[in-house]
Parts: structure tokens; sequence; C-alpha cells
């Protein structure tokens, strides 16, 4: 239980995971963010409107999927590291972004260890982009290819030794 | 001896905005920090903050300080000084500084006392054994010295500071055995949490620390699981490698001057302790003293940020400064308190906060 361990349960990722239809156009947004603390970064910071919370800070995010574009910006914003996007557009194949704050960085090409929320190894990624920006504020953004079938269980990667 | 219009005891997060409120609004300011440097706990935060963006929310702490610590350095009404720990007040008003070993003696017109929290200990065999260490230490060493402060940490507390420096270790590339607490589920806020679980580091729950053994350092920690009653569960305990035990176990407001300037005080538990009573301008029942931050009630610096802004404006009005513009800024700030404090997270400082004011 996420309370207990850190680790939220497959019903908590479930209600926050966006339709198959709509990850299969394209990249979009998954906002785990499962309790209610004042923090809005995540709205503020979305340039398309597509996160809203509800005038109150307290709220749960409520993203709207059609509007999300992928960009990732609130990825990198987002200060509890909570948001990702998941990709299912290219056939067997999950591309996922994900806010990466560790040294050093893995490089474009590199094979790594997929790894779950739980931090358990899960398979392999291939590492396609790495992305900073001053905008990013030194939050790097890392692209991951992983098989289809895990593109929701996929959050974290560990480089080989 | 030296007459001022404001002084500013405190340069952390709620000091800072005090005296950069009070001088915004033209109030002369003065404002000594203990330490040598500004920023108190903000420049250790190397995390993104949560809140809204009137507490900028998605910069770093350490940035937020560096801001803050700009505009005050720009305004010809504010004079700063570090090393300059005030160590009394008494009953004509004077404060009395010991500023670079020399004393000297201050009389604020109005003081804002913004003078945070100290760190709680936590008792177990072996508590002195050097590499026991407060978390505040530990991100003293490594985010403002540059040292790495052990190789394999064990956590002792769940609650967003354990979280925080736990990551802010792995970052530094510290291993974390575990992170335990004494409580039956995590305090801290979720994300930190998941963002740690899912690097791998076990977060145990009602569990804590029975011994540190070693002989001339931390070399392991005994560790044991807890009962519904907090009590040690026999035959549970288990031995974790480690060469530090980081204690992040809770904060205590760092009262003592209130005490000694004769403040109403209450305990509140649900606030870290003994706290003086103030009235909604964040006024102390002495007229004149005010307080901001962790010293009235550990909270987030979001919300010590935001009454440093309180305590400011009101000390500066009261000195008839900014009368034009004081109602609109206090009730923005009063929303902003009120928006940090009004969801789950906040049940615990609101019900503290209510009871400070149930006679």
């Amino acid at each position: 239980m996420l309370k207990v361990t850190g680790i939220p349960t497959t019903e908590d990722v479930a209600g926050v995971t966006p339709p198959i239809e709509r990850l299969e156009k394209g990249p979009c947004a998954v906002i785990e963010c499962y309790q209610k603390i004042p923090c809005n970064p995540c709205a503020t910071s979305c340039p398309f409107g597509a996160i809203v919370r509800d005038n109150d800070i307290n709220e749960l995010p409520v993203i709207d999927w059609e509007i999300c574009t992928g960009c990732a910006i609130c990825v990198v914003n987002c200060p509890g590291l909570a948001i990702f996007t998941v990709d299912l557009s290219k056939p067997g194949k999950a591309m996922i972004k994900l806010p990466y704050e560790y040294l050093p960085l893995p490089q474009v090409g590199e094979i790594v260890d997929a790894v779950d929320r739980g931090g358990e190894v899960v398979g392999e990624a291939k590492i396609t982009k790495v992305q900073e920006g001053k905008a990013f504020d030194r939050t790097r953004l890392v692209w991951l290819e992983v098989p289809r079938e895990q593109a929701m269980i996929v959050r974290h990667f560990r480089q080989k030794e | 001896m030296e007459h001022r219009e404001i002084v500013v005891v405190g340069g952390g997060p709620a000091g800072l905005c005090a005296a950069l409120q009070a001088a915004r609004l033209g109030a002369k300011v003065l404002l000594l920090e203990g330490d040598d440097r500004l920023g108190g706990q903000l420049i250790k935060q190397t995390h993104m903050f949560f809140g809204s963006e009137k507490q900028h929310a998605g910069t770093r702490g350490v940035d937020i300080s560096a801001m803050l610590v700009k505009e005050l350095k720009s305004m010809d009404n504010v004079e700063i000084r570090t090393n300059a720990m005030v160590i009394g007040r008494y009953d004509d008003g004077a404060l009395t500084v010991d500023e670079n070993d020399e004393f000297k003696l201050i009389y604020p017109e109005k003081v804002v006392f913004a003078t945070g929290a100290s760190e709680k200990m936590l008792m177990f065999a072996n508590n002195d054994l050097p590499g026991v260490y407060g978390a505040g230490a530990v991100q003293t060493l490594m985010n403002v010295f540059g040292v790495m402060p052990a190789k394999k940490v064990l956590m002792v507390g769940a609650g967003n500071i354990g979280l925080i420096v736990s990551y802010q270790l792995m970052q530094a590339g510290v291993e974390i055995a575990a992170i335990l607490d004494a409580g039956p589920q995590i305090g801290g806020y979720l994300v930190h949490a998941s963002k740690i679980r899912r690097a791998g580091v076990p977060i145990l729950t009602r569990h804590s620390v029975k011994e540190a053994i070693g002989t001339d350092m931390v070399e392991a920690a005994v560790i044991t699981q807890l009962d519904e009653s907090w009590q040690p569960i026999e035959g549970t305990e288990k031995t974790i490698e480690c060469d530090a035990i980081c204690l992040a176990v809770g904060l205590s407001p760092f009262a003592d001057l209130f005490w000694q300037a004769g403040c109403e005080m209450k305990f509140i538990p649900e606030l870290g302790g003994h706290v003086p009573s103030r009235d909604e301008n964040m006024e102390t029942s002495i007229e004149g003293i005010y307080l901001a931050g962790d010293v009235g009630g550990i909270e987030e610096a979001s919300a010590a940020m935001v009454e440093g802004y309180l305590a400011g404006l009101n000390a500066a009005v009261s000195l008839g400064y900014g009368l034009a513009e004081a109602e609109g800024l206090r009730a923005d700030l009063k929303d902003q308190l009120n928006d940090l404090r009004s969801g789950p997270v906040g049940d615990k400082i609101r019900s503290g906060l209510a009871k400070l004011q149930d006679d």
C-alpha cells in the first residue's frame, strides 16, 4: 500500500492511466499523484492548459488527455517527480519519458536495466534521448524505449555496471 | 547602544521574507543572523518547492534563498549582519547580541523573532557514537560544505525531512540502507517516498533503531519492528550494516527568546511543543514582538515564508508604513496560508492553530 511502502497499487495506477487508444495516438502525460498536497506547478507549467487543479492547490490534478500533447514540460516541473509520458504509437514498443536527477547521465543508445515502481529490475530499456535545458532547471528528461507491455510498469532505470 | 526601527532575528525563510516585506513598505530593517551566511534551511534544499507560484513552487530552495537575499541586498533601507547571534531580550526591549565575539545592545521599536527550530534526538544504545547524525548536520555537510557524510546511511524518519535528505544523499552517491519510521504510515509526501522507493530503497514503517554498533564509529545498526503501541517486538531484531545513522525524527520550536521576553507560551504537540501565543497578525502577547516560521509551529518552508511576509508587513504597518496597501497585502497572504494549510496534509497544523486560539 502506497502509504506504507511508497509503492502505488495496481488500482492506484489504473486510476491515472490514459485510455490505450489515446496512448496509441502519441505521447501523453501520466500524472502519478495520489495524495492531496498543496502544489500546482503541473497546472501552471502546462503550455496548453491541459492540467487543472480546480482552483484549490490541494486538489489532485485533473488532466484532459485530448488536449495534452505529451510535451513533458510538466514532467520536469513536477516537484514530486511524479509525472511521466507514455507513447504507444510505434508498434510493439513503448516510449517513456521520465524525470531524472542522478549522475552520471546515461548515453543515447545505452542499454540499461528497466526498473519498476518498487525498484525491481523488470527487463531492459534503450535510452533514446537525454534532454536538458534552461527551462528544465537541472532535471533531465530521459527517453526510454521498452516493450509495449511494460509501458505502465517501467518508471526508473539503472545503468549496468 | 543602537536604536532601530525593525529588527528581524533569523535569516532563514521566515526571517528573509519578514525583512523583505517590511523593507518593501519603506521601514528601516536590521536583519541579524547567528550563522555566517543567510538562508537558513533553504540553502540546503536542492529540490523543487511545492506550493504555488507565490511561494516559488517549482523553484529549488537554494535558488529561492538567492532570490530573496539578492533583493534584500539591493535595498538601501536594509542592513544585514551575519555572525550576529541574538542571545537575550530584556524587559526594556533591549536585544543583546553576540556579534563576531563582541557584545552589543540593540533597541528595536519592533522585533520579529524567526529563530526556527532544533532537531529532536532519539534514545537508543550507543547513540553518542560518531556517525550518528541529525539530518540537518548531514545536509549542512553535504550541501553547504560539499563533504560526503558517509558511504551507507540508515535513515530514521520517513517524514519530509527524512525522505528529502535520503534523496539528496542518493544524488550525492551515498547508499541508503533503509528508511525507518516508527509510525504505521509514511509521514512525508508520498511522491517523495515513491521516487526513493523506485530507486530501490526499502521504507520500513513501524520500525525503529534499537542500538548502534561500533567501537570508534558506527559500523552497523540493530533495528527492530514495533507493535501497535509503539513497543519493540522481541525477536524481530535485524542488523543492518551502515557507517552512519541519520535521525530525522522531528523538530522543536527554538523559542527561548520568547520565554525570556515573557511572552505567553502554550504547549501544543501538533505545533511541535511550546510555542508563543499570537494574534492573526503574528504579534505575540507582548506588543511589538512578532514571530514567523517554525518557531511558532513546525511546518513547510513555504508556509514559513508567507508567515514572514505577514509578520514583516504588520510590524511595518504598526510603525505607520504601507498603510495604503496593507489591507490588500494582508488578505492575500492570509489566503496563501489558508491554501497551503487547507488540505488533508494541513490537518495537524490546523488543529494546532485552533488549539492556540482556545483559552
